[in-house]
C-alpha cells in the first residue's frame, strides 16, 4: 500500500478488496493490540532466524547487524518467537 | 434460428445455462428448484454442456464451491429455494463482498415452519441486504431472457456482482409454456466471454476475501454499494441491447393501464399476469385502475417507482411475504420509505397474501382493490391487511 490504512479512500480499493501485493498485512497497525512485547537479550542471540521463521505474521526482519527483531507497528505480541528461540534470547514483558 | 417450443420454465432455464456456455455448476436439489439442476446434470452427463457439475452435500457448500469457481475465472451458475437459500445465507454476503459474478436462480418458496414446499417470497426477502442484484420474473420467457442478460450484467468489469433471478416456485417453475429459445450462435454473439481480471492464477497471485480492520471496512462496504447502485446503468444498457437483438423489452418497473388511473395495484413476480387480467375486468366496469410491476428489486429503482405512482391517489401493494412483527409487507415497507420525503404521494395500503402457495385469482385482486379503496376512503389504513385469512 502506498498510503496508510487511515488514508485509503474507497476509490483506492481493488474490487472486493482484493489484495494484489503479497505481504501487505504488515502495513496494518496491529501493534496496539499487544498486551505483551518481546524483549531481547541480544548477547545470547545466535542470529539463526528461527524466531522469524515461526512468526505467524511475518513481522520479524533482519537488522543490518544480522539480528532478528519484531516490527512493533505490526507485532501483536503472541509470544511464539519467545517460545521457539533456541537460545532463550526473547522474553515477553507486560506492555506499560 | 430461434425456436418456439412448449417447455417447462425450469427446463428452459437449464437450456439457457447451456446456451450461455456456463463452465461450472455447483448445486443441491431442493423443491421447487430441482428440475433446473436435474436437467443441467443431464445436459452435462450426455455431453451437451461442457461444464463441471459439482454435486455438493448442502447449499452452504454449493455457494462456497461457486465462490471458488468464480474466483478462478469460470462462468458459474447455481440454483436453490427456501431452506436451501437460508442455508447458504452467510455465503451470499461473501459472494457480493468479494465481487464474484455468480448467477443463481431462486424458485421462490415459503420457509418452514410449518413445512411448506409451495411458493411465496419469504425466502428471498431475508436476502434483501446481501448485496446481490435481484430481479423477479413473470413468465418462462422472461426467465430465459433474464438468464441470458444476467451473465452479461454480472460479469461486466464495472459491475462484478452476483445476480439472483427470482421465479415463483411451482406457479412458474413447473409451468409448461410456449417459450422462444434463442439459437446457440445468437447467444454466443450476444454474451461476451467472461474475462475476470483478478482470477486466481499461480503466475499472478492475489489474495481474496481478506481481513479488514475498522479503518478500512467502511470504505470496502461503500465501494460495493457504489458498484451495486451504478450497476443500474449496465442493467439498462444490456436490456436495451437485448431488445434491439431479440425484440423483447424489459424495464426495471413496468406499468399497465396506469394513465388516468386513480388506484394502482403493485405486484412482483408471476402473479402480475393475473393482476393484469383483473385490471382489464375492472377497466371494463369503468374503474380507473392500473398496475405497476416491479422487475428490478436490487438495486432498488427509486426514481422509476416514483414516476410510476406519483399521479395516482391510491396505491395497493401485494406482498407474498410477511415481515414478522414489522411495519408492513417488505415491498410495501420499502415503497413507503422511498416515497416518505416526497411532497406528492399516494395513500398506500399494504396487503399480504398468497402465502405458502395459496392462489390469488382475478376476483381476489378485485377484492384487494375494494379493500384498499375502502380503507383509504374511511381513513382506516392499518399497517397491513392479511388477505383471505379465516377466522
Amino acid at each position: 500500500m502506498a498510503k496508510s490504512e487511515n488514508e485509503l479512500t474507497w476509490q483506492d480499493l481493488e474490487p472486493g478488496c482484493i489484495v494484489t501485493t503479497p505481504g501487505n498485512t504488515t502495513d496494518y497497525k496491529t501493534g496496539d493490540w499487544r498486551s505483551q512485547r518481546p524483549k531481547y537479550n541480544l548477547e545470547r542471540c545466535l542470529k539463526c532466524g528461527v524466531c522469524a521463521l515461526f512468526c505467524p505474521e511475518g513481522c520479524i526482519n533482519k537488522t543490518p547487524k544480522g539480528y532478528f527483531i519484531a516490527n512493533p507497528y505490526h507485532c501483536k505480541g503472541c509470544g511464539i518467537c519467545a517460545k521457539e528461540c533456541p537460545a532463550y534470547v526473547i522474553t515477553m514483558e507486560e506492555e506499560s | 434460428m430461434s425456436k418456439r417450443i412448449g417447455i417447462e420454465t425450469s427446463l428452459a432455464i437449464a437450456e439457457t445455462v447451456k446456451l450461455v456456455n456456463v463452465d461450472v455448476v455447483a448445486a443441491y436439489p431442493i423443491t421447487p428448484q430441482t428440475h433446473i439442476v436435474e436437467h443441467i446434470a443431464d445436459l452435462c452427463a450426455n455431453g451437451e454442456l461442457d461444464a463441471e457439475y459439482i454435486p455438493v452435500e448442502s447449499e452452504h457448500s454449493a455457494m462456497s464451491a461457486c465462490l471458488g469457481s468464480s474466483a478462478g475465472g469460470a462462468r458459474t451458475f447455481t440454483a436453490t429455494a427456501s431452506q436451501g437459500l437460508e442455508l447458504m445465507h452467510e455465503v451470499l454476503y461473501v459472494a457480493s463482498g468479494m465481487r464474484l459474478p455468480i448467477v443463481m436462480a431462486v424458485a421462490n418458496r415459503a420457509v418452514s415452519a410449518p413445512l411448506s414446499i409451495w411458493g411465496d417470497h419469504s425466502d428471498v426477502m431475508s436476502c434483501r441486504d446481501t448485496g446481490w442484484i435481484q430481479v423477479f420474473v413473470e413468465n418462462g420467457q422472461e426467465a430465459v431472457d433474464m438468464t441470458i442478460c444476467s451473465f452479461i450484467i454480472a460479469e461486466d468489469p464495472s459491475v462484478l456482482l452476483p445476480f439472483m433471478i427470482n421465479l415463483d416456485g411451482f406457479h412458474l417453475s413447473h409451468v409448461i409454456e410456449p417459450i422462444i429459445l434463442p439459437d446457440q450462435d445468437e447467444v454466443k454473439a450476444f454474451v461476451p466471454d467472461f474475462n475476470y481480471k483478478y482470477r486466481l492464477d499461480p503466475h499472478n497471485p492475489v489474495a481474496m476475501g481478506d481481513f479488514a480492520t475498522p479503518a478500512i471496512f467502511t470504505e470496502a462496504k461503500w465501494a460495493n454499494e457504489v458498484a451495486l447502485t451504478n450497476s443500474r446503468a449496465v442493467i439498462n444498457d444490456v436490456w436495451d441491447r437485448f431488445y434491439k437483438t431479440f425484440g423483447r423489452k424489459y424495464q426495471a418497473v413496468e406499468t399497465y393501464k396506469t394513465e388516468d388511473a386513480e388506484t394502482l395495484l403493485m405486484t412482483m413476480g408471476s402473479f402480475s399476469e393475473t393482476a393484469m387480467t383483473a385490471i382489464d375486468a375492472m377497466r371494463e366496469q369503468g374503474r380507473k385502475v392500473g398496475l405497476v410491476r416491479i422487475r428490478l428489486w436490487r438495486p432498488f429503482p427509486f426514481d422509476d417507482i416514483y414516476e410510476a405512482v406519483k399521479e395516482c391517489k391510491n396505491l395497493i401493494i401485494l406482498d407474498r411475504a410477511l415481515s414478522a412483527g414489522g411495519p408492513a409487507g417488505p415491498v410495501a415497507s420499502e415503497v413507503k420509505a422511498a416515497l416518505y420525503n416526497k411532497s406528492v404521494k399516494p395513500a398506500i395500503v399494504s396487503i399480504v397474501g398468497g402465502l405458502g402457495g395459496r392462489d390469488i385469482h382475478v376476483s381476489d385482486f378485485i377484492n384487494m382493490v375494494d379493500i384498499g379503496e375502502k380503507a383509504i376512503k374511511n381513513n382506516d389504513i392499518k399497517p397491513f391487511e392479511i388477505y383471505g385469512v379465516r377466522g
